[in-house]
């Protein structure tokens, strides 16, 4: 009941992301001023992250209100003007069995939907594309392992102030496509609609590697191997951060994936092999093809 | 004969007293002053951080790793030095032996080098602030206060983490011979009558946190070991290219680490008790329920210590487990709260200054409860581990649960260890400034937590800056009530209002107060018989 539940909800909120994401709605796929909420998701299991964080937010704001009205009756009713001789009751059985047993009830109504999000978190489907991200005080480097892409690799090094100024003015950009701190010069590309697995390890300290719209934060560690996985259900770009203290630049090294079509992502992984600058300059103007071709149709 | 009882029953004067002391309750005291002191060296640097994060950029701070800096001197000030010195040492060493009707301590001297550890535990922490730790070469141990392996080994050159390593083992000696201490005086000292049952729920919360210190302690002093020789001896324990792990440092990290955070606040959980009974005139409610759920929260607590680790790479089944233990002790967590109101349900309650601590306590306690569920949660904590949500849910437990528990205490027990009365309003004001602040501070922290702003950085994304700003005002109000706070102190000492044995009336029951304030220097010469 819950599980279809579930997927009925993560279907209405699928296809609403496509339709939107199609005539190019502003999604929250990056912090926006004064947001209090999740980023919107753009994969399958950060959908169920936002179900399921409801769920028990709901479950908590409760139980807080009703600590809250209680100690508020207390105050009022039994304060010393209202009653100046106190009680003396010191037990009450049923009382003590309930405020036992309904917690308990509670926990595990919320154990299950949670053991079912953290087994389709960690259980990774076939992989159309593995890219191996490591972590480097203080950038990441990415590599897409599969055969046929030649070994392609890069790393990906936050922008500074000076070079996101030069990208806004050259291929006319807003402050929204090249957000401080989260901007990168080499952006990790993936297709649409794909299976893809990263896999995470690091070359000095601990980092971590985390991307909120997908839902995913895995922690990249010397000497091993971790994986996690997404797929990404609309294109557009995805910023994530360092998310485990790694020295003093830990909050200058981002993480940003291009999630693209199939033909682009093609097109862009055949090029790259020999000239990454190149691939990612054609990819960009195949990009703001589409769009306009959005624009036109919308008008 | 006389004479030989005199000497064996000294009262020194001057610095000797201090110094050479053996009595609980001016070691206790001694204890009190380390800890605010600590507290403000500690709270001052979270304001320097607040400073720095009030808007995006880098305004402060010239080298980022000083601001990593700030993170963990403010982490391991506030844990070693404010909180586990004011509660165990202060408050416990103060009134555990008058509460179950003992003269002093089992071991008196023991309990002086308890203390007197601590001070240079706290300079060489200070110190390592100002000897080269990073790799720019900066000064200072830039690790967070949990120190994770490679970062503190290879990826802290230089003396700092070396000092800050040290400073954690004598801390930690410090607290073990304490927790000794205790363990063999509430079992061996209590007065005749006074058995494990009767025994107040404070001393309780003490046994069972002298317990959690004993077990834990020698566990981080292990691990911290390995890093002192990792880094200084050419040990690999926690170094992959040498066959070490540098998850295994997290595994015996947070086998101590998880416990650590109940030691925190267990005997704020005590001492609460009292002071709700004491001001709603009324019993305890479900007394045993009571002392079992802190026994339950004690055990519970060295079983779940992943669930700090839930990103690191842990097998999926391992994860289900911890999931299920962690959110298991929800349960003794929510007997405590319920029984706390039961407690007040049916009283008549007067809303003195430690009344509103403590009830202030008990609201935002439930809140840091509630998110901790949340995180309990490995699928749903993969979202939010190492945000700023977990930031606003262990201060909503610690700096609202425990913090606010020691103030409750302080104003409980100010009249009866000083023998002054505190000013009812100057207390008020601290409050409700404290109050205000930390959930200003604290509360936008889940918004940008979800937002998924990660902790520990010296910057951010501009879109983050509006609750940023919204929490250093928080943080600036709250330092206003510290200020308020010392004024109060000063006012007390410099008014000298009589506060009298017992200035709470009939709902204090306990021993401390058949005594008159500040109690003789060695009180029960004649063993009290609790019927």
């Amino acid at each position: 009941m819950i599980k279809s539940t579930m997927r009925l909800a993560a279907h209405v909120l699928a296809a609403f992301a496509a339709l939107t994401g199609f005539i190019g709605a502003a999604f929250a796929d990056q912090p926006v001023p004064w947001g209090i909420g999740m980023q919107d998701a753009a994969t399958p299991v950060m959908e169920d992250i936002h179900w399921f964080n409801n769920f028990t937010l709901i479950i908590a704001i409760a139980v807080t209100l009703l600590v809250f009205v209680l100690l508020l009756v207390v105050l009022l009713k039994f304060n010393a003007s209202a009653n100046p001789t106190p009680s003396k009751r010191s037990h009450h059985t049923m009382l003590e069995v309930a405020w036992t047993l309904v917690p308990i009830l509670i926990l595990v109504a919320i154990a299950v939907p949670s053991f079912r999000l953290l087994y389709k978190e960690l259980e990774v489907p076939e992989a159309d594309l593995t890219i191996k991200a490591t972590g480097y005080q203080w950038y990441w480097g990415y590599e897409y392992t599969d055969d046929g892409y030649d070994g392609l690799s890069f790393d990906a090094v936050m922008l500074g102030d000076d070079e996101r100024a030069e990208r806004i003015e050259k291929r006319g950009l807003t402050e929204r496509d090249v957000p401080r701190l989260l901007a990168v010069d080499n952006q990790v590309i993936v297709p649409v609609g794909k299976v893809v697995r990263v896999q995470v390890t690091a070359a000095d300290v601990i980092h971590s590697f985390a991307v909120p719209a997908f839902g995913i934060k895995v922690d990249a560690v010397p000497g091993r191997l971790n994986e996690t996985w997404f797929q990404a259900e609309r294109t557009g770009v995805y910023f994530g951060q360092c998310s485990e203290l790694c020295g003093s630049r830990h909050a200058f090294m981002p993480i940003s994936v291009r999630v693209v079509t199939e033909e682009q992502f093609a097109a862009w992984s055949a090029a790259a092999k020999d000239d990454i600058d190149a691939a990612y300059e054609a990819l960009m103007a195949s990009v703001k093809a589409d769009r306009k071709a959005i624009d036109v149709a919308k008008r | 004969m006389a004479g030989a009882a005199a000497e064996a029953h000294d009262h020194p004067t001057g610095w000797q007293r201090y110094v050479y002391s053996t009595n609980h309750k001016d070691i206790g005291t001694m204890y009190l002053i380390f800890s605010i002191v600590a507290g403000v060296v500690g709270g001052l640097l979270s304001v320097v951080m607040r400073m720095e994060l009030q808007e995006p950029g880098m305004q402060i701070f010239g080298d980022p790793h000083t601001f990593n800096v700030f993170v963990s001197g403010h982490g391991l000030i506030m844990v070693f030095f404010m909180v586990m010195p004011a509660l165990m040492g202060g408050f416990a060493n103060w009134f555990v032996p008058i509460m179950i009707g003992a003269p002093d301590m089992a071991f008196p001297r023991m309990n002086n080098i308890s203390f007197w550890l601590l001070p240079p535990a706290l300079t060489l922490l200070i110190l390592s602030m100002f000897v080269p730790g990073s790799l720019s070469g900066a000064s200072g141990a830039g690790t967070g206060w949990t120190i994770y392996a490679p970062l503190s080994t290879s990826g802290s050159p230089g003396p700092a983490v070396d000092f800050a390593i040290l400073a954690l083992h004598v801390a930690g000696a410090s607290s073990i011979l304490g927790a000794i201490n205790f363990i063999t005086t509430i079992f061996n000292m209590r007065a005749p009558g006074m058995t494990l049952h009767k025994m107040p729920l404070f001393a309780w919360s003490v046994l069972v946190t002298a317990f959690l210190l004993l077990l834990a302690l020698p566990v981080l002093a292990g691990a911290i070991t390995m890093l002192l020789t990792d880094r200084n001896f050419g040990t690999a324990f926690f170094d992959a290219a040498g066959g070490g792990d540098p998850i295994l440092f997290q595994h015996l990290f947070w086998f101590f680490g998880h416990p650590e955070v109940y030691i925190l606040i267990l005997p704020a959980f005590g001492l609460i008790s009292h002071i709700i009974s004491t001001f709603s005139r009324k019993p305890i409610f479900g007394y045993i329920g009571m002392a079992y759920a802190m026994v339950a929260i004690g055990v519970v607590g060295f079983i779940v210590w992943a669930h700090h680790m839930y990103t690191v790479g842990l097998d999926v089944d391992t994860q289900a487990y911890f999931v299920f233990a962690t959110m298991v002790i929800a349960v003794p967590t929510g007997i405590k709260v319920f029984s706390w109101i039961a407690t007040m349900w049916g009283g008549s309650i007067s809303l003195r200054t430690p009344m509103l601590w403590a009830i202030g306590m008990i609201f935002l306690f439930t809140i840091g409860g509630v998110t901790g569920v949340m995180l309990a949660n490995a699928g749903l904590d993969r979202s939010l581990h190492d945000t700023y949500f977990v930031v606003a849910h262990f201060h909503y437990t610690m700096s609202m649960g425990a913090t606010f528990g020691i103030f409750a205490g302080w104003y409980y027990w100010f009249p009866k260890m000083f023998g002054y009365m505190y000013n009812e309003t100057i207390g008020k004001l601290h409050f409700w400034l404290t109050f205000i602040g930390v959930n200003l501070i604290f509360m936008p922290q889940h918004f940008l937590g979800y937002q998924g702003m990660p902790r520990r950085y010296v910057d951010y994304p501009d879109a983050f800056a509006g609750w940023n700003f919204i929490a250093s005002m928080g943080s600036y109000l709250s330092f206003a009530g510290v200020i308020v706070f010392l004024v109060g102190v000063v006012m007390a000492f410099s008014k000298k209002v009589p506060a009298g044995n017992n200035p709470w009336g009939e709902g204090a029951t306990t021993l401390e107060w058949t005594l008159s304030s500040p109690p003789p220097f060695h009180q029960f010469e004649t063993l009290p018989r609790i019927k």
